[in-house]
């Protein structure tokens, strides 16, 4: 339980956030773009909050990136990404031109307009969502009932492998929430700001990963 | 079933949450760290944090009471007030904070918005607009703590933000602050109608029902102060929030 949780810093997002709930469970961790701090990191957190493009640059010229990268893809280290942070890890997405990281194959699309118009929504969705759990997860064991979460976004994930898709929501239609395989997971909602849910789902990552 | 926003907004007002009625008569309602872990209790979907001095006395924000705040906040935290430079917008969204509300500096200088959503997102900026019939009757926009009268209606104003990168508007009615006697709808359903960000409905709440209405006139989302601080009928300070229950009956289940 002592692992260090390391909080990626690439300039962009909701770290402190983050961290402040991860105290809320009595976990600590740090936030750093230190390469040496990321090396010794036995979970990664990352963050996000903004554009694809800029998120995704910012990430690749962090100065750990590549220590990131080999962790994660051949040490098998568990990493979550949060936000926008869950959709960098897809392989590429309508918000930009330049490639995701490819983690996990699928890609990021933008809710269709018309289809919100239909049902009167407006975009971004902005707002609590409860999610269907898609296949067993240690991340949502003993979770509340019907958690809900707090989202804030106007893209959201398709997966190439439906094996990948973790959780779904419904905005104007079913989309896919979150991702998981094996050690790389992402959500698309902001955990550390939905209560006792996304206390829960922080103490998992920590304690069962 | 569609669930929407329903937000307490809180008013900072030297370091103490006052509660206003029609933005005067100011009634201190306790610490705010406390009132935020209340309403982490209730679980409440969203706070709104306006401190109403940081323009007038030219202060600007208080980072350490906003980093204290956001410290408590589980839940999406917007703060508002005396904001006027990017580096200050940057500032607070590093402490925890998803969104940062203009008034006033809307107003002077839309070119802060325009920047701040450039670098952080529409969905990061929320334009305050408080609104208030002046000596003729006609609905105007009101800016600092609704001290001055920009001759500008909420449709003019709103549009204009919205072009500007505001990603939700926050609407204020002056007149029905802290009356309880239900929100200005035909405000609401105007501005509604003319942009096509989230327009969250402020001013007047007294009721369930209000907050029904509110989106049946085409709010995204509620928010009230002091049904959430007050009781009626002498505005004895008690911090609710309706449970998970009272809320699917008496919104969500409707609308």
């Amino acid at each position: 339980m002592n692992e260090k949780i390391v909080i990626l810093d690439y300039g962009v997002g909701n770290l402190v956030s983050i961290k402040n709930m991860l105290k809320s469970c009595g976990v600590d961790a740090v936030i750093t773009n230190d390469p040496g701090m990321v090396a010794a990191g036995h979970k990664y957190i990352l963050p996000g909050v903004g554009a694809f493009d800029y998120g995704i640059s910012n990430l690749r010229s962090a100065p750990y990136f590549s220590i990131l990268e080999s962790r994660v893809l051949k040490e098998k280290v568990p990493v979550l990404g949060v936000c926008l942070g869950a959709q960098l890890l897809a392989g590429s997405s309508e918000e930009g031109a330049l490639p995701g990281l490819n983690w996990i194959p699928g890609k990021v699309i933008r809710f269709g307009k018309e289809r919100m118009s239909e049902h009167n929504l407006k975009v971004p969705h902005m707002g609590w969502s409860e999610v269907n759990i898609k296949k067993s997860s240690r991340l949502f064991e003993k979770m509340p009932d019907s958690p809900r979460f707090y989202f804030v976004h106007s893209y959201h994930w398709v997966c190439e492998r439906w094996q990948d898709e973790l959780i779904t929501s419904v905005y104007g239609y079913e989309f896919t929430a979150g991702v998981e395989r094996e050690n790389i997971i992402g959500v698309q909602f902001h955990p550390e700001k939905s209560h006792k849910f996304g206390r829960k789902l922080y103490e998992n990552f920590a304690k069962l990963y | 079933m569609r669930r929407v926003r329903v937000i307490p907004v809180l008013l900072l007002k030297g370091g103490g949450v006052y509660k206003s009625l029609k933005f005067r008569d100011y009634k201190y309602i306790g610490d705010p760290i406390n009132a935020v872990k209340i309403f982490n209790e209730k679980e409440v979907d969203e706070i709104v944090v306006l401190d109403i001095e940081a323009t007038v006395s030219q202060k600007g924000p208080d980072i350490k009471t906003i980093s204290e705040i956001a410290g408590e906040a589980f839940m999406p935290l917007t703060y508002g007030g005396g904001i006027t430079s990017l580096d200050q917008v940057k500032r607070i969204l590093y402490e925890g904070v998803e969104k940062v509300a203009f008034n006033a500096a809307a107003w002077n200088t839309p070119g802060l918005i325009e920047e701040t959503a450039r670098k952080f997102g529409s969905s990061s900026v929320v334009v305050s607009i408080d609104v208030k019939a002046d000596l003729f009757g006609r609905k105007r926009v009101y800016i600092s703590n609704g001290s001055k009268n920009t001759r500008t209606t909420a449709i003019q104003f709103a549009k204009r933000m919205e072009d500007a990168g505001a990603g939700e508007i926050l609407l204020n009615s002056i007149d029905r602050d802290g009356t309880f006697n239900g929100f200005d709808l035909e405000l609401i359903s105007e501005v509604a109608q003319a942009v096509s960000i989230p327009v969250v409905a402020c001013g007047g709440a007294g009721s369930l029902a209000d907050f029904r209405n509110a989106v049946k006139s085409g709010a995204s989302a509620v928010a009230a102060g002091s049904y959430f601080v007050l009781q009626r009928p002498h505005r004895a300070v008690l911090i609710t929030y309706p449970s998970e229950e009272q809320l699917l009956k008496g919104v969500y289940s409707e609308i």
